[in-house]
C-alpha cells in the first residue's frame, strides 16, 4: 500500500488503505500505538460532552410552553419516544425511550463527524463503537426477556417457534444462530461498516482528484469532478448517516420488543 | 515494506476492536446515559405529563365553566318565564279588581239614587198628604162660610147641609185624584 502510493504519487498516498483510518495519537503526540488520546476518542468524548451540555442546557428549567431550544430537546426525545419505543414496543415501550433516544443521539452524532468539514472522520468507523453498543444492546434485551418471562420460559420463547415438532430440530439451531449469535455482530457491522465505507469512499474521491491532477495535469477537470463527486458524496453520507443511527435505534427497540412478546 | 509497516506500527484489522477504544466509549457512553437518563429525560416525562394535565385541566375547567352559564341561562329562563306568568296574574287580577270596583260604585250610586229618590217620593207624599188635610178642612169651612152668605141662612136641615159638604168634597176628591 504505502509502496503504491509511492509508484503513483510524490506526497499523495493513494489508494487510501485501512492505515489512514488510524492516525497518530495525540497524546503522546504523534505514538502510533497508544490509543488512549487520538482524534477518534476525542470526538467521541466531544460528542458527550455537547450532548450532555445541550441537554442539560436546553432542559436546566422545563417549562410548560417550551422555550425554542427546550422544543428542540423534546423534539428529538419525543422523535424516539414515539415513533421508534412505543411505536414498536408499545405503551411498555416508554420506559425504554430514554435509552433508546440516548443511543441515538450517541450514533448520530458520532456519525456526523463523518462529514464535518476538517474532521470528516466519524468515530463510528472504529469498530469498537459500534461493537460496544451493540453489545449493550444484545445484553439489555435478554436481560429483559429474562425479566419479563423468567430464566427458561424466556429462552424457550425465544428458540422453539410454533411449529411441527419434526421441524424443531432444524428450526432451532436457525433461531438460536439469527437470535443470539448474529444480532450483536449484525448490529455492530451495519454501522461499522457504513461509516468505514463512507469514509473511505470521500478518501477515493479527494485523494483521487489529488493524485491524477499531480499525476498528470491534463487530469485536472477530471480532479474537480472528482472533487465535486466528493460534495455530493458527502450529501449522500448525511443521509446514511441518520439512516444508519435509526436503524440501529429501530433494531435495538425491535429486539426488545421481541423479548417482551407474549407471542410469535 | 514488512520493516515499514513494523516502523509505523502494527497493521490494523478493520473489524478488530481495539481495546483501548471500547474502554473510552463504554466509559463515554455509560457517562452520557447516566447523565441524560438521570437529569434530562425523565423531567421531560414530567413536563410532558404536566402538559397533558394543563390542557386536560384546561378543558375541564371549560366544560365546567360552560355548564355552570347553561345552568345560569336555565335559571333565568325559568326566572323570566315566573316573572312574565307573575306579572300576567298581576294583571289580571288589578283587571278584576278594577271590574269589582267599578260595580262596586255602580251599585252604591244606583242605591244611592234610590235611595234619594225613595225619600224625594215620601216627602212628597207627605205634603200632598198635609196639603190634603188642610184643603179639606179649609174647603169645609170656606164651603159653609160661602154656601151661608149665599143663603144668607143657616140652613133649616143640617141633615141636608152636612150630605151636601161631604158630596161636594167627594167631588172634590175625586177631581183632585183626577
Amino acid at each position: 500500500m504505502t509502496g503504491q502510493s509511492i509508484v503513483l504519487a510524490a506526497d499523495v498516498p493513494f489508494p487510501p488503505s485501512v492505515e489512514d483510518f488510524y492516525l497518530p495519537s495525540i497524546l503522546p503526540w504523534g505514538a502510533h500505538d497508544n490509543y488512549w488520546f487520538t482524534k477518534i476518542t476525542l470526538l467521541v468524548w466531544v460528542t458527550v460532552a455537547l450532548l450532555i451540555v445541550f441537554f442539560l442546557a436546553a432542559y436546566r428549567k422545563p417549562q410548560l410552553v417550551p422555550t425554542k431550544r427546550q422544543w428542540i430537546a423534546e423534539s428529538v426525545y419525543g422523535f424516539v419516544r414515539n415513533n421508534v419505543a412505543v411505536d414498536m414496543i408499545g405503551p411498555a415501550g416508554v420506559r425504554f425511550a430514554p435509552y433508546l433516544t440516548t443511543l441515538f443521539m450517541f450514533i448520530l452524532l458520532n456519525n456526523f463527524w463523518g462529514i464535518v468539514p476538517f474532521v470528516q472522520m466519524s468515530p463510528n468507523s472504529h469498530i469498537a463503537f459500534p461493537a460496544v453498543l451493540a453489545v449493550i444492546s444484545y445484553v439489555m434485551f435478554i436481560y429483559v426477556g429474562i425479566r419479563h418471562h423468567g430464566f427458561f420460559k424466556y429462552f424457550k420463547h425465544a428458540l422453539i417457534p410454533p411449529a411441527p415438532w419434526f421441524i424443531l430440530p432444524l428450526l432451532i439451531p436457525i433461531e438460536l444462530f439469527s437470535n443470539f449469535i448474529v444480532r450483536p455482530f449484525s448490529l455492530a457491522v451495519r454501522l461499522f461498516a457504513n461509516m468505514f465505507a463512507g469514509h473511505m469512499l470521500l478518501l477515493v474521491f479527494t485523494l483521487g482528484g489529488f493524485a491524477m491532477i499531480s499525476a498528470n495535469a491534463w487530469l485536472a477537470p477530471v480532479s474537480v469532478l472528482s472533487w465535486a463527486l466528493t460534495i455530493a458524496l458527502t450529501m449522500l453520507e448525511f443521509l446514511v448517516i441518520c439512516l444508519q443511527a435509526y436503524v440501529f435505534t429501530v433494531l435495538t427497540a425491535s429486539y426488545v420488543q421481541g423479548a417482551l412478546a407474549d407471542e410469535h | 515494506m514488512i520493516e515499514v509497516i513494523l516502523a509505523e506500527g502494527a497493521e490494523h484489522s478493520p473489524i478488530i476492536p481495539v481495546w483501548q477504544e471500547m474502554v473510552v466509549g463504554t466509559v463515554a457512553f455509560a457517562v452520557l446515559c447516566f447523565v441524560l437518563m438521570k437529569f434530562v429525560f425523565p423531567q421531560m416525562e414530567k413536563t410532558f405529563k404536566a402538559r397533558v394535565d394543563a390542557i386536560e385541566g384546561g378543558i375541564k375547567r371549560a366544560e365546567t365553566a360552560q355548564a355552570e352559564a347553561n345552568q345560569l341561562l336555565e335559571q333565568y329562563k325559568a326566572q323570566l318565564a315566573e316573572a312574565r306568568t307573575e306579572a300576567a296574574r298581576i294583571r289580571d287580577e288589578a283587571r278584576a279588581d278594577a271590574e269589582g270596583i267599578r260595580q262596586d260604585v255602580l251599585a252604591k250610586a244606583r242605591e244611592e239614587s234610590d235611595r234619594i229618590i225613595a225619600a224625594g217620593n215620601e216627602q212628597l207624599t207627605a205634603q200632598r198628604e198635609a196639603i190634603v188635610r188642610e184643603l179639606r178642612s179649609e174647603v169645609g169651612t170656606l164651603a159653609v162660610d160661602l154656601a151661608s152668605k149665599i143663603v144668607g141662612e143657616a140652613l133649616a136641615d143640617e141633615a141636608r147641609t152636612r150630605g151636601t159638604v161631604e158630596r161636594f168634597i167627594a167631588d172634590l176628591d175625586t177631581a183632585g185624584q183626577r
